[in-house]
């Protein structure tokens, strides 16, 4: 590129200096060379992950084969699915009301619903352990119920992100809309529902991704949560890295990879990928 | 901006309408639970399952033992260590993406994004396919040996001694990449935010009165993207510091951090109380973190 360059190279050019390109192919070879081997490698022919022995479906056919391995998968879209669904609701009814009213203790509020999000997770974790055991939850209860003390953990999580970029989409209201609705006749809840949740939704599209994809993701907080018989697709893989590593996991991999970019892609086709970037 | 906020008591039902969900879930899921670790932090094992809270100080006072103060100076040593390299890596990167054409920085963008949407498990397995003892990077390194090997041979001297597989995985060297390799995104974006709001005509301005593009990045860059590098330092930092996953899969014995300390003490130790208070003070290390990061912005805002 550089050398059948024409023109010179202004000085803000930055993206058109050699050096600024290598450094950010690097960069980008560096994120998605490990993640585009392993998915190559799911379709290889061979125990040992490294040699190319040829094109195969089998470590498809074994993983989705794999009982435990397939309820560990509609676990977490089904945890993610609650989890997204709870923390949207109380996502934007928070940043809702710390947009919209003054009320005492405020501060302390806020500072609480941003806690979840600096708390490591191995101490929410942790607390979950110590919580659900103190209270005597109940387990071994009939799905999708069983699943019910990993879904709170994982909405108490969630929801401070949701309610972070709600209300960052709310700070762009003109609450001048709001107040013409009413004055035209609007009860507060048509106002809500045809002025205000319109606004939300970008927020909202934004914030269910994003709960979606950390209650996806979690491993540790799921780890200490959940009991023995009730088991999650991270957890799960986590056992399959940790005593057997086999091709099947890549296999599972590339399915959980697949599906997280299906979903950034819906997400985008509704918003516009510009949209998408600037809300983190 | 504060004069268009409601005050609750003239809106008592909308208010309690919207604001008691939430607070209730924070209340009961979160603040309870998070009391409750900390009261246990106070506590003792009487039997197996039995803990008493007797208010004692003890798991405190066994903490301050040099293995465990220092396990969590190695953590900070570590995580600093990653938070640096991320800034390095990182910088150049968020500087591209900021002067891309418009049409390819939301794209670039979500180039840096999406694999931190991957499942972290998912990607840390991938690097460790990469770097085991038969994994690409140790073939890379071999065909290069061999290349110098040839090389060696081709002036006439000795050949190289056979290729052994580094050891990539299971050291410290492993955990540092790693987790720079989860982190990295979480530099770029904030990194992005900063730069992107910077107003680029003072970088024309000062390449126009001859500043060098180094005393430039010095001089006009670095103090006013400033806020936005502490903000991606502390983004980086605080959830390197509690990382439990990338140290417990790819590093040793030797290259534990303060999670897996805390994870131990739950699981194998059943020293909850214990536990308890290392968790304690960690968050308590996190806090710090962001004191100091919120004390300098608003310093910056006064000065």
């Amino acid at each position: 590129m550089a050398l059948l360059r024409t023109r010179p190279v202004a000085p803000l050019e930055y993206t058109k200096k050699t050096w600024m390109q290598l450094w950010v192919a690097a960069t980008l070879l560096f994120l998605y060379a490990p993640l585009v081997v392993l998915m190559i490698f799911s379709f290889n022919d061979s125990k040992r992950n490294v040699v190319w022995k040829g094109f195969t479906l089998k470590y498809y056919q074994k993983a989705l084969g794999n009982d435990s391995l397939v309820e560990a998968l509609t676990n977490s879209l089904t945890i993610a699915f609650f989890a997204t669904l709870f923390s949207l609701v109380l996502g934007a009814l928070a940043a809702i009301m710390l947009w919209r009213f003054r009320f005492p203790l405020k501060g302390v509020v806020e500072g609480s619903i941003s806690l979840p999000i600096i708390v490591p997770e191995i101490c929410l974790g942790v607390a979950y352990l110590i919580f659900f055991a103190r209270i005597q939850w109940p387990t071994g209860m009939a799905w999708p119920l069983n699943l019910s003390a990993i879904t709170i953990a994982h909405i108490t999580f969630c929801f401070p992100f949701v309610a972070m970029v709600v209300r960052s989409r709310l700070a762009s209201f003109n609450k001048e809309e709001e107040e013409a609705a009413k004055d035209l006749g609007a009860s507060e809840w048509q106002t809500f529902r045809d002025i205000l949740l319109p606004h939300m939704k970008p927020g909202l599209i934004a914030g269910a991704l994003l709960a979606f994809t950390l209650s996806l993701d979690d491993f540790v907080i799921t780890f200490f949560t959940s009991g023995p018989e009730t088991i999650t697709f991270p957890v799960k893989v986590y056992s399959m890295v940790r005593f057997s590593v086999t091709p099947e996991v890549n296999a599972a991999s590339t399915v959980l990879i697949v599906l997280t970019v299906v979903l950034t892609a819906i997400a985008l086709k509704m918003q516009g990928v510009k949209a998408i970037a600037e809300v983190h | 901006m504060a004069a268009s906020l409601q005050d609750w008591r003239t809106q008592k039902r909308p208010f309690a309408a919207i604001a008691s969900l939430p607070v209730f879930w924070l209340v009961v899921f979160f603040i309870v639970p998070m009391a409750v670790v900390w009261l246990y932090s106070f506590g003792q094992n009487t039997g197996p399952a039995d803990i008493v809270i007797s208010g004692t100080l003890e798991n405190y006072k066994r903490a301050t033992e040099w293995l465990y103060v220092s396990i969590f100076l190695k953590s900070l040593a570590v995580s600093a260590l990653v938070t640096l390299i991320c800034l390095i890596v990182g910088f150049p990167v968020a500087m591209a993406i900021t002067f891309a054409p418009t049409k390819w920085r939301p794209w670039l963008l979500l180039g840096i994004m999406l694999p931190f949407w991957t499942n972290l498990l998912i990607r840390t397995y991938a690097l460790m396919t990469l770097m085991g003892n038969n994994g690409y990077a140790n073939r890379a390194l071999g065909s290069l040996w061999g290349g110098a090997s040839w090389l060696r041979t081709l002036v006439g001297m000795q050949p190289l001694d056979a290729w052994t597989p580094a050891q990539l995985l299971y050291n410290n060297f492993a955990v540092v990449l790693g987790l720079v390799y989860v982190h990295l995104p979480f530099m770029v974006l904030p990194l992005y935010a900063a730069l992107d709001r910077l107003d680029k005509s003072l970088i024309e301005a000062s390449l126009d009165l001859g500043a060098s593009q180094f005393s430039t990045l010095n001089r006009i860059i670095m103090p006013l993207a400033g806020p936005g590098i502490a903000a991606g330092v502390m983004i980086t930092l605080v959830p390197a510091l509690g990382a439990y996953l990338t140290p417990d899969l790819m590093g040793g014995t030797d290259s534990q951090m303060i999670a897996n300390v805390i994870e131990r003490q739950f699981k194998r130790a059943n020293d909850w109380p214990f536990g308890a208070a290392l968790s304690f003070l960690l968050i308590y290390a996190m806090f710090i973190i962001v004191a100091i990061q919120s004390l300098r912005r608003s310093e910056a805002k006064r000065g």
